[in-house]
């Protein structure tokens, strides 16, 4: 009987591509804008993955993540080097300045200062370039994805000439970071030299990057460190969430995907129900005949189950490869860097499809239930 | 023209016959329907047998009940009051389950409007009563293609209900009906879309395959065209049962 049930599913092109299309159309909403959404707020931690060797951020008290800091004193290196469990410390600064290019543009960027002796906070990769350029003087790294926004002309940013604080600053290298939630354009430098380059006030240390000696844990490290210097010390897992929660609290961006993934939904629901019933109605007389002829209510209720079964795979295995291309193809758009989907996004749609298929299946195998055999005869 | 002169095998046995010459006996059957607040009484108390061995027409207008007491007699509509036995098993004692499946193992349709599935094709179509008594796809095809040969329509196996003339689409339900061998087989109005030729031929062909020593058939119809063809025809007028005879009576 299930052959048949599939038969007249897919006998029936057009509700059946409509079905079709009602499943994948959601599952690419639902399964395409979790993926956005969700690489999106991730970027609220991107300074804590542009720094792999960090276990532990250092900050002051009132520092909630790596773009919302406030500056400590210098000593507060010297302190958190002195806490046991600490195998080394090294002070990291974000802050932010205006560029003047040589074309004469302003930009906003993000300044980041790492390590000079280790460069410790400096992204574990580069685009172009190499590390040791950074003991040339006046040099900076350019995230990969701040050049297409500071170069828009395609111009080659190796050897180009910034004005940071009326200091001199010559772009040597392209680092191949997470861009932040901002995109704002970042550039690395040595911290010495980035003292130099963002306005002077009194204390300019953001953070210190700490690791951790064998046999301790992050946190139990991180914990020593608030105790015994007041300043906030967070591993490096939560200070990412950290980021992450601060977007989800301050902005706009979770109601606004929310909206789009709830649209999804009830797009999958209105085309799959409609669809879905129209597909019943046209064949009630059939379903009538099947149960005057003998085939219990039961057989009935697996056909339409097959039907919805297939209906839902084939959907929802469009939707995900939709998707998957989608990103695929927008990855080379800087807006779409780094983007990946989690698994458990796919799972999130497959459980919308399947409650949508349930829902509209139930609906519609209500009326093929309700259906006398005896009005097969009228 | 069809050469069938006997069923393709022995229908299947029942397991309780309490009378070897009567398939249907039917005792006090009332079957009321609800209309708004009001029932309206569609049949009054109908006592009836249906004797295997001959094709009995089920005849009245419009709205005389024949197609309520054919559904109360072949199990898919419940009656109000009243007994049904079909080869001797009292049908609506059964439960649902049981019910589905006695109509599944002992009684063949023939719907006015074919009811053929759409999008599988007359081979399939005529098997599934096989497939649904759990027979694989292709022994139940097979076995529906060899009814299909009987009715001369085997060359039209692989075809789409859509692809088949209309009596052909017929043949195809004839043998749906059949497939399973049903001791039982009900059809409705089966004339009624065909002109008079092919309304006789398509009564000669069920006449062929579904009537035996050990199968009856009933037919409701109004089409007088056909009533020389019966061997027995029960007249309905009003619920009631007001001819019962070889014949039709006089001046109908």
């Amino acid at each position: 009987m299930l052959w048949i049930a599939i038969r007249m599913l897919t006998g029936d092109k057009q509700k059946f591509y409509g079905l079709l299309f009602g499943i994948a159309f959601s599952t690419l909403l639902i399964t395409q804008q979790l993926t956005i959404f969700v690489n999106l707020i991730e970027r609220g931690a991107s300074g804590v993955y542009s720094a792999p060797e960090a276990e532990i951020w250092v900050m002051d008290p009132v520092s909630r993540t790596t773009e919302v800091n406030y500056a400590m004193p210098s000593t507060a290196l010297d302190e958190v080097r002195s806490v046991e469990g600490v195998e080394w410390a090294v002070p990291h600064l974000r802050a932010v300045a205006s560029v003047r290019t040589s074309d004469g543009d302003l930009e906003g960027v993000t300044i980041v200062g790492v390590d000079d002796a280790t460069l410790i906070g400096l992204p574990e990769r580069l685009v172009e370039g190499d590390k040791s350029v950074l003991s040339q003087p006046d040099t900076v790294l350019i995230d990969d994805v701040g050049v297409t926004n500071m170069f828009e002309n395609g111009e080659d940013p190796i050897g180009q000439r910034l004005e940071l604080n009326d200091q001199r600053a010559v772009i040597r290298g392209v680092a191949d970071s997470i861009p932040s939630f901002t995109a704002q354009v970042t550039l690395y430098t040595k911290y010495s030299r980035a003292l130099n380059y963002v306005p002077g006030t009194r204390n300019r240390m953001t953070f210190v990057l700490a690791g951790v000696s064998d046999g301790e844990t992050a946190q139990a490290v991180a914990d020593r460190i608030s105790a015994q210097t007041g300043l906030k010390a967070m591993p490096r897992e939560q200070l990412a969430r950290s980021g992450v929660d601060y977007i989800i609290e301050n902005t706009g961006i979770p109601l606004n995907f929310g909206i789009t993934v709830a649209l999804g939904f009830i797009v999958g629901v209105a085309i799959v129900g409609l669809t879905f019933s129209l597909f019943i109605r046209d064949n009630i007389k059939q379903f009538g005949a099947l149960k005057a002829i003998g085939v219990t209510n039961f057989k009935i209720a697996r056909m339409v189950v097959a039907q919805a079964t297939l209906v839902g795979a084939v959907g929802y295995s469009l939707g995900v490869v939709g998707t998957v291309l989608f990103i695929w193809g927008f990855s080379g758009v800087p807006t779409f860097k780094g983007f990946y989907i989690p698994w458990q996004i796919p799972f999130v749609s497959l459980v919308a499809v399947i409650v949508i298929l349930s829902l509209t299946g139930w609906i519609s195998l209500r009326s093929v239930m309700r259906t006398e055999p005896a009005s097969v005869f009228r | 023209m069809n050469t069938i002169a006997k069923p393709l095998s022995t229908p299947a046995k029942s397991t309780t016959v309490a009378d070897a010459q009567t398939a249907i006996c039917a005792r006090g059957i009332i079957r009321d329907f609800q209309a708004g607040q009001s029932k309206i009484r569609v049949l009054h108390g109908i006592d009836a047998d249906i004797r295997s061995g001959e094709m009995t027409y089920v005849v009245g207008e419009s709205g005389s009940g024949k197609t309520t007491l054919i559904s109360i007699m072949c199990g898919i509509l419940w009656p109000t009051e009243g007994e049904v036995k079909v080869f001797g098993t009292d049908i609506y004692s059964l439960s649902d389950t049981e019910l589905v499946n006695f109509r599944l193992e002992n009684i063949g349709f023939i719907f006015q409007q074919y009811n053929l599935i759409p999008s599988i094709d007359a081979a399939a179509n005529a098997a599934v009563p096989l497939i649904a008594k759990g027979m694989a796809l292709e022994p139940a095809r097979r076995r529906a293609k060899e009814l299909l040969d009987a009715l001369n329509i085997g060359d039209q196996a692989n075809k789409l209900p859509h692809q088949l003339s209309g009596g052909q689409q017929q043949r195809v339900a004839i043998a749906r009906a059949l497939v399973h061998e049903p001791r039982l087989v009900v059809c409705d109005e089966p004339t009624a879309a065909l002109d008079a030729r092919s309304g006789r031929r398509v009564m000669d062909l069920l006449r062929d395959v579904a009537v035996a020593e050990d199968r009856a058939c009933i037919i409701v119809t109004h089409d007088n065209r056909i009533f020389d063809l019966a061997d027995r025809i029960l007249v309905l007028e009003d619920g009631r049962i007001t001819h019962d005879g070889t014949d039709m009576p006089e001046g109908q």
